[in-house]
């Protein structure tokens, strides 16, 4: 770090608030595809997982596998493939999604209580009817409690991407090292700290909306 | 939906699991708009046996007949619709309020919007539970009794002809079931709906049931009216099961109306501590007034005019009796 210079200079924060909001929409964008798709895989992957419970076993082997690589190793990995390109970087946010995706959305939905179940089936539900009104509501307390935890370690994952050239707040740090810049390295970690906790704040407020019977009267 | 009960026949019914046989050559027939009540010890069938008529079970020979059609020849979500089906955990759906519970079925068979609420308020009502109040609570904001109340409501909401309880009242506190059981009679008789109703306590049977089916081991020892069971039990099983104190159990299905009473005694006559019983009284409940009084007779009173005396001895003949 430079001599002299301030920890943070302020001024340079104001003069580049364009390129904040600029890193936070990439941020957003990288996030939210990355949990999207991960959540349409996992929840498909779950329901498999329910119908066929043999399969549990090797489901979990693959993401648990993807979920060990180191985030940095995978997307070496996949650049000979795919190159320092946006398909790479959700290739590997996508895949640290699965693992906890699929545990909640699995657990939420055998989480439904047998009586319900029993009941349901009883009044003349079709499987499908009871999957979709009595144990995905059910079991919406649980997904989404795996959909914060995805959201923050994706949050997370996506400043490495900078590495690989997809923006968002990772490149602020990037730069800040390369020019021993310490304001640039600092609003880049504080903003996706930031950005983690505003989410999850978002989705806790989502949850409580989603499920008003959890709530005492 | 005709507002009356279908006949319900089990014909030759069995289930086999691998290792042993569930139920065994079932047979009977509950007459349309009776309750018939099943009862045994567990592992006697019983509940095999209801949930073959709904399907959640399929029998591995004979069959079931509603009304006289074959409930296998039916696509299983249809027939539910139009059976009630109430559990004893109840069962209700917690993400959804009591009045989304109470149209489950008239939901699933697609029901106008207002139909269904008019339904809805209906039912509650009928069950006792004020739908103003309701309605829009969750199944976690009612009592155990409560609960199973909205679970009668949500059973009865598409008029079904035939109801399945598989011991409804067995988790709430003898005070609820029996006010529960109270109005089980009361319903069952405005809607005359076909009960089939499971239970492991012999007082609810004789309390509940038109007939009662006693199941052992898979298989019908006896099938009868709750009077006839207590008075000829089948056998030496039915006989215990049924207790020893059968002959007090019976005096509570019989009124003093119905006994023998003493025309020709004055009242001036009688002993000063003779309770007065009235005609509609059981004979349970006049034994025991009789023997708190400490007085051997009764005056049996209807209205406001004295009938005649109801003696200690005339109870004992009807306990006896093989009426």
């Amino acid at each position: 770090m430079t001599e002299g210079e301030p920890l943070i200079r302020w001024d340079w924060v104001a003069g580049h608030l364009d390129e904040i909001g600029q890193r936070l929409v990439e941020h957003v964008e990288l996030t939210a595809i990355a949990v999207g798709i991960g959540f349409v895989i996992a929840f498909g992957l779950a329901l498999l997982i329910i119908r066929r419970p043999r399969l549990e076993s090797p489901i979990t082997f693959v993401t648990g596998t993807l979920y060990t690589i180191p985030s940095l190793a995978l997307f070496v990995l996949l650049i000979p493939y795919t190159g320092l390109s946006l398909l790479t970087a959700e290739i590997g946010l996508v895949s640290y999604t699965l693992l906890i995706l699929i545990r909640n959305i699995v657990r939420g939905i055998r989480g439904v209580p047998a009586d319900v179940l029993e009941a349901a089936t009883g009044m003349g539900y079709t499987p499908r009817e009871r999957l979709w009104r009595v144990e995905v509501p059910l079991a919406l307390a649980v997904i989404i409690a795996g959909v914060r935890v995805a959201t923050i370690s994706t949050i997370g994952l996506v400043t490495v991407t900078a590495l690989i050239g997809q923006g968002g707040f990772g490149y602020f740090i990037l730069i800040g090292i390369q020019r021993f810049f310490s304001t640039e390295l600092i609003v880049g970690a504080a903003c996706s700290v930031a950005l983690a906790i505003a989410a999850d704040a978002l989705l806790v407020l989502l949850q409580r909306r989603l499920t008003p019977w959890t709530r005492p009267a | 939906m005709p507002d009356r009960g279908a006949t319900v026949e089990f014909r030759e019914v069995t289930k086999r699991y691998a290792d042993q046989i569930a139920v065994d050559r079932l047979s009977f027939t509950v007459p349309a708009g009776k309750i018939c009540i099943l009862v045994g010890p567990s592992g006697s069938g019983k509940t095999t046996s209801l949930k073959m008529v709904n399907r959640l079970i399929e029998p591995t020979a004979g069959a079931i007949f509603i009304d006289g059609h074959d409930v296998t020849q039916e696509e299983p979500t249809r027939l539910r619709r139009r059976i009630g089906y109430v559990i004893q955990q109840v069962g209700l759906f917690p993400h959804q309020t009591i009045a989304e519970n109470v149209a489950t079925v008239p939901v699933l068979l697609g029901w106008t919007k207002q139909r269904i609420a008019s339904r809805v308020t209906e039912l509650l009502a009928l069950v006792g539970l004020d739908p103003a109040r309701y309605a829009p609570r969750y199944p976690a904001q009612l009592s155990g009794g409560e609960r199973q109340r909205a679970g009668v409501a949500r059973a009865l909401a598409a008029e079904p002809p035939v109801m399945l309880m598989d011991e409804p009242f067995g988790a709430v506190d003898p005070i609820v079931r029996e006010r529960l059981q109270s109005e089980l009679l009361r319903i069952q008789r405005e809607l005359g709906t076909t009960v089939l109703f499971v239970t492991h306590d012999i007082d609810e049977a004789i309390r509940l049931g038109d007939r009662v089916a006693v199941m052992r081991g898979g298989k019908l020892v006896q099938y009868a009216p709750p009077g006839e069971l207590l008075a000829h039990p089948a056998n030496d099983f039915v006989a215990q099961f049924v207790g020893s104190d059968r002959g007090l159990k019976r005096l509570a299905l019989l009124t003093v109306g119905g006994a023998e009473i003493d025309v020709t005694v004055d009242r001036g006559s009688l002993d000063p501590r003779a309770p007065v019983v009235r005609p509609s009284s059981t004979l349970r409940d006049a034994l025991a007034r009789m023997l708190e009084s400490g007085s051997v007779i009764a005056a049996v009173v209807d209205g406001d005019r004295y009938v005649g005396a109801l003696t200690l001895a005339k109870i004992g003949k009807m306990i006896r009796s093989d009426a």
